[in-house]
């Protein structure tokens, strides 16, 4: 300890006012979550490198008829982000909260905003590389037979990866511990995994399950991915599908913001 | 001819030269005489327990405060109350000229929670250079953030340790990082809850050293709360909780003088005493 303590010196930092979104605020969460990641080179694997495991695995059990792997691929390029930075976002959002570093964050000038937006931020980015990676081996490495742009994949899987990411930051706050958060996981994706169409076409099931998938937002993830598998050009159907996942996905953002509370008991 | 005679035989005193740098209880340059923390009637209720109840009490500027009790009692609250992050407070509670959790005060407060808040995934250069970017945004700021992460590792004696991940420190230096990290922005009010719990007796010695320099360097106020009694005669002035009550605000002499006790301890004892004598005679008069 230096007994000796400079007082306070003119290049002393003159803290900004809090505001809704700052945009360097921001910037430094989502680079903070990126270098929190960066210690973490585990889970980094992890999270880049199943996807594709699973991919390859899904060819080759396919192997004698290459168009099930066709549907059921480009469904879970879909898939797989959502599935990804729900957990994760969820899990880091949770140690966050119970880490005692959310309640400083939130005493200091941060806006719920740019903590949301930050998180969104790094994992979008996480998501983009393991999405470009996934789709890559898909259409190069496993032959994946897509009529349309592989960029408009990349853009749903994205939207998808923005949704995960949205659902596991509202999901934590309803978590008490991180065996919860886990627990989430099964009770929020599966039922919406089985509803989506990747089992069988969505107008095959009781109309009740029907009406349920249609509001559900993974459907329309996997929706969008068989549009660009089947047609060359955007379809209406592909711009509405993108549009419900984006529009899901800021509507859970705002509500998850709504949950970080600066005042809590 | 006159004109000239005065202002030369009262010269203008240089505003630099009121800025006294050992500090008198001002913060410096500061001309604000109301307390730094003044609570009337106030209330803290969490689940079904009333935590604070209808407590007043002033904290004056530029001084260290000791906020003791038994654990259980109250302290934690009322910190998170004055930073503002505690729920269903009510009665009244000025913070600074301003109303508790005011936005305003965010970046003239310094907090620390009593289990260390960093990120234990990062290095204390990285902890710190991130709550240093919310404080202080922006490209500009850049230089400064640099300065001041690097005076407050160096106020905590962690510059050995600068690029050790948190997780990897001792329970001491954690909750040293977790410090530093409240010492940054240079904060009008420092609230720090038992900040030197589980720290050896020299790391204890020196951190209330950097306490008191803070004090009366940068004229900052301190509040920090501890359970061990024996820290109470550093403190400038001793607020004494016990079940959600304050049993005494005053200076350690005054306390010690009017229980006709040796030390803070036996004058916290005394209290609680008679504490616990006066509700007993007031259930007594209710039969």
């Amino acid at each position: 300890m230096s007994s000796t303590t400079h007082p306070a010196p003119p290049t002393a930092l003159t803290p900004a006012p809090s505001s809704a979104l700052n945009l360097s605020r921001t910037l430094a969460t989502a680079a903070r979550v990126l270098r929190q990641l960066r210690h973490d080179p585990r889970s980094i694997a992890l999270m880049i490198l199943v996807p594709c495991v699973m991919l390859f695995l899904l060819r080759y059990v396919f192997d004698g008829d290459p168009r099930t792997f066709d549907n059921i691929g480009a469904s879970l390029l879909g898939i797989f982000p959502l599935i990804t930075m729900f957990l994760v976002t969820s899990i880091a959002t949770l140690r966050e909260r119970t880490s005692g570093t959310l309640e400083r964050l939130l005493a200091m000038p941060l806006g719920k905003g740019d903590m949301i937006a930050g998180y969104a931020l790094a994992f979008g980015t996480i998501a983009i590389v393991q999405s470009a990676l996934a789709t890559a081996l898909a259409l190069w490495g496993l032959g994946l037979d897509v009529v349309g742009s592989p960029w408009l994949l990349l853009l749903v899987a994205l939207l998808d990866a923005l949704l995960g990411t949205a659902l596991g930051l509202f999901v934590s706050a309803f978590a008490a511990s991180e065996f919860q958060a886990v627990q989430f996981m099964p009770a929020v994706i599966f039922p919406q995994l089985l509803l989506c169409g990747l089992f069988t076409p969505r107008d095959n099931m009781h109309p009740v399950l029907e009406a349920i998938s249609n509001v559900l937002p993974m459907s329309y993830a996997v929706d969008g991915m068989n549009e660009v598998l089947r047609h060359t050009d955007m379809t209406a159907t592909f711009v509405r599908d993108a549009l419900v996942v984006a529009g899901c996905a800021l509507l859970v953002l705002a509500l998850g913001a709504a949950t970080l509370r600066r005042r809590t008991s | 001819m006159m004109n000239i005679k005065r202002r030369s035989s009262t010269p203008e005193t240089p505003p630099d030269m009121n800025k006294s740098p050992e500090g008198t209880g001002q913060a410096p340059g500061s001309t604000d005489t109301t307390p730094a923390i003044r609570a009337e009637g106030l209330t803290v209720v969490r689940g079904p327990r009333t935590v604070l109840r209808g407590i007043d009490f002033t904290v004056p500027r530029g001084q260290i405060t000791g906020l003791l009790g038994p654990s259980g009692c109250g302290k934690s609250t009322l910190m998170r109350s004055i930073v503002g992050t505690q729920a269903k407070v009510t009665g009244t509670l000025d913070v600074l000229g301003r109303p508790a959790g005011h936005p305003e005060l965010r970046t003239r407060i310094g907090y620390v929670t009593q289990a260390p808040s960093v990120y234990d995934d990062l290095t204390v250069r990285q902890n710190l250079d991130y709550f240093a970017a919310i404080l202080a945004p922006g490209r500009h700021a850049a230089d400064q953030r640099h300065a001041d992460v690097t005076r407050a590792i160096e106020d905590v004696d962690l510059t050995g340790h600068t690029d050790a991940l948190a997780g990897n420190l001792s329970g001491g230096q954690r909750s040293r990082v977790s410090l530093a990290v409240a010492l940054l922005g240079t904060p009008e009010l420092l609230v720090l809850d038992e900040p030197t719990v589980g720290l050896d007796p020299v790391l204890r010695r020196d951190l209330w050293q950097l306490f008191h320099d803070i004090a009366a360097r940068r004229g900052a106020t301190l509040l920090i709360s501890s359970h061990v009694m024996d820290e109470a005669e550093r403190c400038h002035r001793l607020l004494l909780m016990r079940e959600g009550q304050v049993l005494a605000d005053d200076t350690p002499d005054a306390l010690r003088t009017r229980t006709g006790s040796d030390t803070v301890e036996a004058a916290f004892l005394h209290l609680v005493d008679e504490a616990v004598a006066a509700a007993a005679r007031e259930k007594e008069t209710a039969r």
